[in-house]
């Protein structure tokens, strides 16, 4: 709203050859488009960027490829404007920009389509591309705008169309066609291609390329290795805040590519070095070692507790979600599932846990099972009820009668005990507790009644070292103990370190793969077969 | 123990910024501060007559629909229509009287009083199928439900239930046999206080000691939760819980024709319904607390048709004044829990 905090051209800090660019930038000829340098972002405790640098040069396709939460999307709200790194620098056409809101960033020429559109369903193509113009309204002359926009660019669109009427690739063209009306030069494409079909998606990226050739840039954000090499010119990657691979897609191969978003050392540089001090990578430094250790675990003897014999899940649309998924968990073994993001690990892990029906397939499934959701505040907690109030919620459904509270408050005690979650006792509400003993509390709540199987999703996110160390350990004690467990983790290194098998989620599939890095990481990028 | 010092701290802020909010009005609008408030204060307790037979005597159905406010806003149902459940118990109570007219008290007064309850239910049950089944927002249902409940009301005592004369729009008076009975010679305090006490106490034990009160409330505090980890039937729980809210409207509209007015009439109900939203906002829901702000606006009320009477001012003031009481609760909830929040993320 505000256009008085960011001046648009903001003062040059200084000179324009002041800053080193890095190698990359210098070997091209041309003065790059957009370069981002040394760009560092922390939200609370983590560390989304940790010197991430990005150059687009003018005229290509640049892919930016990473992992969830590799920080791609951050890096590029950063570049629109969305939000303000806390180190590090951004120049656009060799003169250091500061960029205070979208806004600032669309008067340079930078423009954001994001993966879930901001468009206003109610209005016509014609009101939602006028939107946050200025002045007077004039319907026939926004609808002229749309359609020399669109005509100009290349792309089908009826200015007069209602929004919500339209299908999602039109709707797309839209927001499309709303970025280009502002005269931008670089247009950020946020996971493009995750909410298309397959037709409409080859389409999309011929446009692309189209768009760029024409003398434009794209920063096309995406973790699909295909769509990258298809039709960029140069790729970025990024892991764990860090620029890990800058390249010619030319020069490149998925295998490399693949490689670098897992962070092997080998391919990648600079993402393992002696810098690592947060948190969260000194939570991973103990990973060499542990993995000897872990991989002693037992090995699958144990009876079959958990099944799924081609299982399937279909959502409201009818979408595939699951596709005829067979897996068995014996007692005593940990399952480790990898997956990037909406590959169909939400629906297998509540599936198994009882929380979401097959729509066809047989489960076998033993009648008690702990969950441990990864949102804890939404689907585990009640926030603002005392600690023994949040522990008879397990099987409070099936429960008759009176509530027994004294004992309830002394098995909860004694779960505060056992688990060691630190909170005074056992009547503060579990909001005033920190977000790992929060997870402890819900994973030895979800133990308590030890059930034969136990389903974990992302067990230490948004934890510290500390709390990331127990809650892994109860894991394997849980494991030790007797009961099947299933673990998914976003962190690749997480599943490899806990797990004695490991399964594989892509495009609603699973395949067991050998627990190594590579493997599955080959298989979570859908390039193993 | 400190949430609830602090709960109170925080009524006493809102009741003084009621109380100035009262005085500014009566400046406002020409009157004489003293004497108006004086007149407020003798209306609702000067006398023990004043106590029992109109502040005591408001607090009744205030206090029912008031428990029903909160049992549905405890489940996290935003039912605004205990005001016409209340309406509904009282005209099923009054449908019922018409054949009941001979039998004697102890058959007749708990048939008509389940009667009203089962009414109440019924009309809540509309909405949470409607919620349920439709995804109607209850808010939106129950609103409109009021209308209907309140037209219906006066559609009964013109037509079906009009008295045998035909000249009133009203219902036949209920046979003294069939009156609550008074519970002080010479005063209007019936033994629905009794009720009402026994009945705020039951719904407090239910929400506290029992598995199905924890489940209302865990889906009132979370839905995502109780159903996730406690494997509890939410549909189920919260259509519960409203027909129950919609069985406390009803009784309290059976116990006020049956304690109080003796008959239907279209305006019944001086919006007790809606003012039992106030009543158990300010009782942060506690059914306990209920009893204690019933107590509070039944004074109000009481002390607004005083001041009306005897310093002339008009009770809608007080009308006003409590209105900004409900907007003063709700802000200072959010701005505490903003403090909060910031404190939180200042560790």
């Amino acid at each position: 709203m505000s256009h008085s905090g960011a001046p648009a051209g903001a003062a040059p800090e200084h000179g324009p050859d002041a800053g080193g660019a890095p190698a990359f930038a210098r070997a091209a000829s041309v003065t790059p488009l957009l370069l981002l340098d040394g760009l560092s972002h922390r939200f609370g405790r983590v560390e989304a960027l940790r010197g991430a640098a990005l150059t687009v040069r003018p005229g290509t396709v640049h892919a930016l490829l990473g992992e969830n939460g590799a920080g791609k999307s951050t890096l590029m709200r950063a570049a629109f404007g969305l939000l303000q790194p806390d180190r590090g620098e951004l120049r656009w056409k060799g003169a250091p920009h500061r960029l205070a809101s979208p806004a600032a960033a669309l008067r340079l020429g930078i423009g954001m389509v994001h993966q879930h559109f901001t468009l206003v369903p109610a209005m016509t193509v014609a009101e939602n591309v006028a939107l946050g113009g200025h002045g007077r309204f004039d319907p026939a002359q926004a609808a002229a705008r749309v359609r020399e926009v669109a005509t100009r660019a290349g792309l089908t669109l009826d200015p007069d169309a209602r929004v919500g009427t339209l299908p999602v690739g039109a709707q797309q063209r839209c927001e499309i066609v709303k970025a280009l009306a502002r005269d931008v030069e670089l247009l950020i494409l946020d996971e493009p291609t995750a909410v298309l079909a397959p037709g409409e998606a080859a389409e999309l990226l011929a446009w692309v390329r189209r768009y760029a050739d024409a003398g434009n840039a794209v920063v096309l954000i995406t973790h699909k290795l295909r769509d990258a090499l298809a039709v960029a010119d140069d790729v970025t990657v990024l892991h764990r805040g860090r620029t890990v691979l800058t390249t010619r897609a030319a020069d490149s191969s998925q295998e490399a590519l693949a490689a670098a978003m897992i962070g092997d050392a080998a391919t990648g540089h600079g993402n393992t070095g002696p810098a690592t001090t947060g948190h969260a990578d000194t939570g991973r430094a103990d990973t060499a070692d542990t993995v000897g250790t872990s991989s002693a675990g037992p090995v699958a003897t144990g009876r079959v507790v958990l099944a799924l014999d081609g299982v399937s899940v279909r959502d409201a649309r009818g979408v595939l979600l699951l596709r005829e998924v067979t897996l068995t968990v014996r007692a005593g073994e940990i399952v480790g599932v990898a997956a990037v993001e909406g590959a169909g690990q939400h629906q297998l892990l509540r599936v198994l846990a009882g929380r979401m029906d097959a729509s066809s397939g047989r489960v076998q499934r033993p009648a008690r099972v702990g969950f441990v959701p990864e949102d804890r505040h939404r689907d585990a907690l009640l926030l603002d009820a005392p600690l023994f109030e949040n522990a008879a919620l397990r099987g409070a459904g099936a429960r008759r009668g009176r509530m027994p509270w004294a004992a309830l408050r002394a098995h909860t005690s004694a779960l505060l005990a056992r688990h060691d979650v630190r909170a005074p006792h056992a009547a503060v509400s579990a909001r005033t507790l920190s977000g790992g003993n929060q997870q402890k509390f819900v994973l030895g709540r979800e133990l308590a009644d030890e059930p034969e199987a136990l389903v974990v999703e992302n067990p230490s996110r948004g934890l510290d070292f500390m709390a990331t160390a127990a809650v892994q350990s109860a894991l394997r004690a849980a494991r030790d103990g007797g009961t099947a467990v299933v673990v998914y983790s976003s962190d690749l290194d997480e599943v490899l370190l806990l797990a004695d098998r490991v399964v594989v989620m892509y495009a609603g599939q699973l395949i067991e793969v050998a627990r190594t890095r590579e493997a599955a990481g080959r298989a979570m990028l859908g390039s193993a077969r | 123990m400190r949430g609830s010092a602090r709960a109170l701290a925080q009524l006493g802020i809102v009741l003084l910024a009621g109380l100035a909010l009262l005085s500014l009005l009566l400046v406002a609008t020409g009157h004489a501060v003293g004497p108006a408030l004086a007149a407020l204060v003798r209306g609702a307790f000067g006398s023990s007559y004043a106590i029992t037979s109109a502040t005591i005597v408001r607090m009744i159905p205030l206090g029912f629909a008031g428990l029903a406010v909160s049992l549905a806003f405890r489940a996290g149902i935003l039912n605004i229509g205990a005001e016409g459940q209340l309406l509904m118990g009282a005209a099923a109570a009054a449908a019922l009287a018409v054949p009941l007219a001979a039998a004697p008290a102890a058959v007749g007064i708990p048939l008509l009083l389940t009667g009203g309850a089962v009414a109440g239910a019924t009309w809540a049950a509309v909405a949470a199928l409607l919620r349920l089944r439709f995804g109607v927002l209850e808010v939106i249902s129950t609103i409109m439900l009021n209308f209907v409940a309140q037209y219906l009301t006066g559609w009964l005592v013109r037509g079906p239930l009009q008295e045998p004369t035909r000249v009133n729009p009203q219902s036949a008076s209920l046979p003294s046999a069939l009156q609550l009975p008074v519970l002080l010679e010479g005063t209007r305090l019936h033994v629905g206080v009794l009720l009402l006490v026994v009945v705020a106490f039951a719904t407090w034990w239910w929400l506290t000691h029992t598995a199905s009160g924890f489940r209302v409330r865990a889906v009132g505090m979370n839905e995502a939760a109780a159903r996730s980890a406690g494997d509890v039937a939410v549909g189920r729980t919260i259509a519960g819980a409203f027909v129950l809210s919609g069985l406390l409207a009803g009784l309290g509209g059976a116990v006020e024709y049956t304690g109080i007015t003796y008959a239907l009439y279209e305006n019944f109900s001086p919006g007790y319904g809606y003012t039992a939203i106030a009543v158990a906002l300010l009782a942060r829901l506690h059914p306990l607390g209920v009893l204690g702000t019933a107590l509070l606006f039944g004074a109000l009320e009481a002390g607004a048709n005083a001041m009306q009477r005897d310093a002339g001012v008009p009770s809608v003031v007080v009308s006003v004044v409590e209105a900004v009481l409900i907007l003063l609760i709700v802000g200072a909830d959010r701005w505490s829990d903003r403090l909060s929040a910031r404190a939180e993320a200042a560790t």
